[in-house]
This record gives structure tokens, C-alpha cells and sequence, in this order.
């Protein structure tokens, strides 16, 4: 706690207000996976906290320590990077996982397969 | 005054970042479905890496990034592997 | 030259990567992150990628500034929707669309970039027809959603993969 203290009102400013708007992007993002009714909307939300939040969060502690230690710590660059290239992987997976189930139990407000055969349901033992 | 004013923000952060992983763990608990629960999983996951991140700024220790990079990762390994899951039920085909 | 070092540019970049985790730039760890860099570049040589060529730099700088314009944009979109998810009905559904693009690569560049941007969300991609399937969320009309993915994204990723 010491430590922060020394940080000039230059430098605490703008990490003040990144810190305050990273968190409020990410509980707003957290919110909306309450809020929202179907499964496939909720898929839009934890990209609000992975992407809006992490980048903001990142830059403030980037900020903080540059001014702070006097050095440039990089693991928020790895982390951002980082974060960035998996999210849409997961979602992406997960979303098609979800469709696949839907289809298989047939639930109507999803849109059917394009062309082609139907999913078979004789191969499936879940 | 300035000191005050940088203690109180990083508490109010926290205090939203842990509301969001309440919201999350909310989500997990309540399902209705197994998709919904892995998406819940998820964005607690990286709610917990941004909580570690505004420790590692209160404390100035940069300890607390390489534990945040940690669960970073293994969030990616574990929701990948249960998306997989829910699409073959097996993990390694 | 090509036999020894197959793909230089993931080498360098995986060096760059085992010196930032490090925090250092001493001699041994320059040495380490090289055998490392290199020895996983004829890894990659055994996954058999597809190659492609990247040409028109311009046109990719062009693509990242869309693509970080959107990003901001769509996340102040997507807020002010689930702060009102209350009062008012969510529209959201999904969108086919028929792309011609083909190359893998690009092709899982679009899905990073749709599921990046908070908004729309990447669920299927058929080879045989190519119908993409996306999710969006705030859904004015679907044949706008779709005319503006493939004038924003889909032309610039044909013309540089393709």
C-alpha cells in the first residue's frame, strides 16, 4: 500500500479513471449474462469484459508500474494478447456445441441445418 | 487527498469486479442448461484474472501477474475442453 | 537457408515471446528462446499449415483500423443494450450469409474477428454451400447485417489472402 501512495496526481488520474471504467465495462458484461433470456444472447457478453475491460485494466496497471518502478512491465501485453486470441475460440466452440445440442433435441428457434443431411442421431450414446 | 482518492478507486473496482463474479457464479448456480454453466465458468474466469490484476497494482508487487497469466491460460484449456465435451462427449477423440 | 529455418517469422516471434515472459535480454536466455524458436518451427512443419502469401500491406493496416473502430463501437452498442434489456425487449436472432471466401486462414481470421467484436457471435460455417451462420444481437434487419460483414470484412480478407 506504501507504494501506491508515491504516485504523482498526473499519473493517478488517468489510472483512476481506467481502473473505475474497466470494471464497471466488466460487471456490465457480467450483468447482461443475468439479464439476458436466451443462451445465444448471452454469448455476446463476456466479450464486453474480455475485450473493453481487460484492455482498459491492462493499461492502468501498465501505467502504474511504468510510473512507479521506472520500467516497462510487458506481462500485460502478453496478458492482453493473450486473452484476445482465446476468447473467440472458446466462445466460438461453444457456441457451435450449443447449436448441436439444440438441433439434436430438435428445439425449434434454431435454424436448421442449411443443406445436406440431417444429424445423425443413430451414432449418438450421451 | 490524492492518496485517498487512488486508495478509494482501486476498492470501488474491486468491489465491481467481485459484484461481476457474484453475477457470474450467479449464472453457474442457476444453469438452466450445461452450455450456460461453461459460459458462466468462463467469465468468472476472466473476472478472477482481473481482480488479481488491481491486487498486483494495490500492493505494486508484479507477483500477481504471473498467477494472473496462469488462470488465463488454464480458463482457455478448461473451457475449450468442456465446449468439446458438450459437442462429442469425449474430451480427445 | 529455408531447410533449417521453415517458418522465420513464427521462430523470431516465439523468441520475442520466451524473452518478454522473461523479462530479460541476457545472453542465455537469447540462446535458450532461439533453440526453443526454432526447434517448434519444424513442429509446425509436421502440422503441415497451409501456406498463404499476404500481400497488400496497405489494405491490412486499413482492415485493423475497421476492425478496432468497430470493436469500440459495438461494445458501447452492446451496453447500452443489456443496461436496457429491462425495459425493453431484446431483438436479437440469427443471420445467414453466403460468403465466397474459401482460404482457411482467412477464413478463421473472420470468425476471431466477428466473435471479437461483442455483438455478433460466429456459430457455423458450412464448406459445401459456404453459409455462414452468426448470432447478433441488437438485429435491425438481417440482409443490412450481412451486406455490411461482407463489404467490411469479407472484400479485404479476399484481396489479401486470396
Amino acid at each position: 500500500m506504501s507504494h501506491l501512495t508515491d504516485l504523482p496526481v498526473w499519473a493517478a488520474i488517468p489510472v483512476c479513471l481506467l481502473l473505475l471504467g474497466g470494471s464497471a465495462i466488466t460487471l456490465v458484461g457480467s450483468i447482461g449474462l443475468i439479464r439476458l433470456k436466451t443462451f445465444y444472447g448471452r454469448l455476446h457478453a463476456p466479450t464486453l469484459s474480455s475485450s473493453a475491460g481487460t484492455i482498459l485494466i491492462c493499461l492502468a496497471s501498465m501505467i502504474a508500474f511504468a510510473v512507479l518502478q521506472n520500467r516497462w512491465i510487458f506481462h500485460e501485453v502478453l496478458i492482453v494478447l493473450f486473452v484476445i486470441l482465446t476468447t473467440p475460440v472458446t466462445l466460438m466452440l461453444l457456441g457451435q456445441s450449443a447449436l448441436y445440442r439444440d438441433r439434436i433435441e430438435g428445439s425449434t428457434d434454431v435454424p436448421r441445418k442449411t443443406t445436406g443431411p440431417e444429424p445423425d442421431l443413430s451414432a449418438i450414446d450421451i | 487527498m490524492n492518496e485517498l482518492f487512488i486508495i478509494w478507486s482501486i476498492l470501488v473496482s474491486q468491489i465491481l469486479i467481485g459484484l461481476a463474479m457474484a453475477c457470474a457464479l450467479f449464472r453457474i448456480v442457476r444453469g438452466p442448461r450445461a452450455q450456460d454453466r461453461i459460459l458462466g465458468l468462463d467469465a468468472l474466469y476472466i473476472n478472477a484474472m482481473l481482480l488479481l490484476l488491481t491486487f498486483g497494482i494495490r500492493t505494486a508487487n508484479s507477483i500477481y501477474f504471473e498467477s494472473a497469466l496462469i488462470i488465463a491460460l488454464l480458463g482457455f484449456v478448461s473451457s475449450i475442453a468442456f465446449a468439446k465435451f458438450l459437442m462429442r462427449g469425449e474430451v480427445i477423440e | 537457408m529455408r531447410y533449417w529455418f521453415p517458418y522465420p517469422l513464427l521462430s523470431l516471434s516465439l523468441l520475442a515471446l520466451w524473452l518478454l515472459i522473461n523479462q530479460s535480454l541476457s545472453t542465455g536466455h537469447i540462446l535458450l528462446g532461439s533453440t526453443l524458436g526454432i526447434s517448434w518451427a519444424w513442429i509446425m512443419v509436421n502440422l503441415q499449415p497451409d501456406k498463404t502469401r499476404l500481400h497488400k500491406f496497405r489494405r491490412i493496416a486499413v482492415l485493423t483500423g475497421h476492425v478496432a473502430i468497430d470493436v469500440v463501437r459495438s461494445n458501447l452498442t452492446v451496453m447500452r443494450v443489456i443496461l436496457r434489456s429491462g425495459s425493453r425487449p431484446v431483438n436479437s436472432g440469427f443471420v445467414a450469409i453466403d460468403l465466397s471466401l474459401r482460404d482457411d486462414n482467412a477464413l478463421a481470421l473472420l470468425a476471431c474477428i466477428l466473435t471479437a467484436t461483442p455483438g455478433t457471435a460466429w456459430l457455423e460455417f458450412d464448406r459445401q454451400t459456404g453459409v455462414l451462420t452468426i448470432h447478433v444481437l441488437d438485429l435491425e434487419n438481417g440482409a443490412r447485417w450481412s451486406e455490411l460483414i461482407k463489404r467490411r470484412y469479407e472484400a479485404p480478407l479476399k484481396e489479401i489472402f486470396e
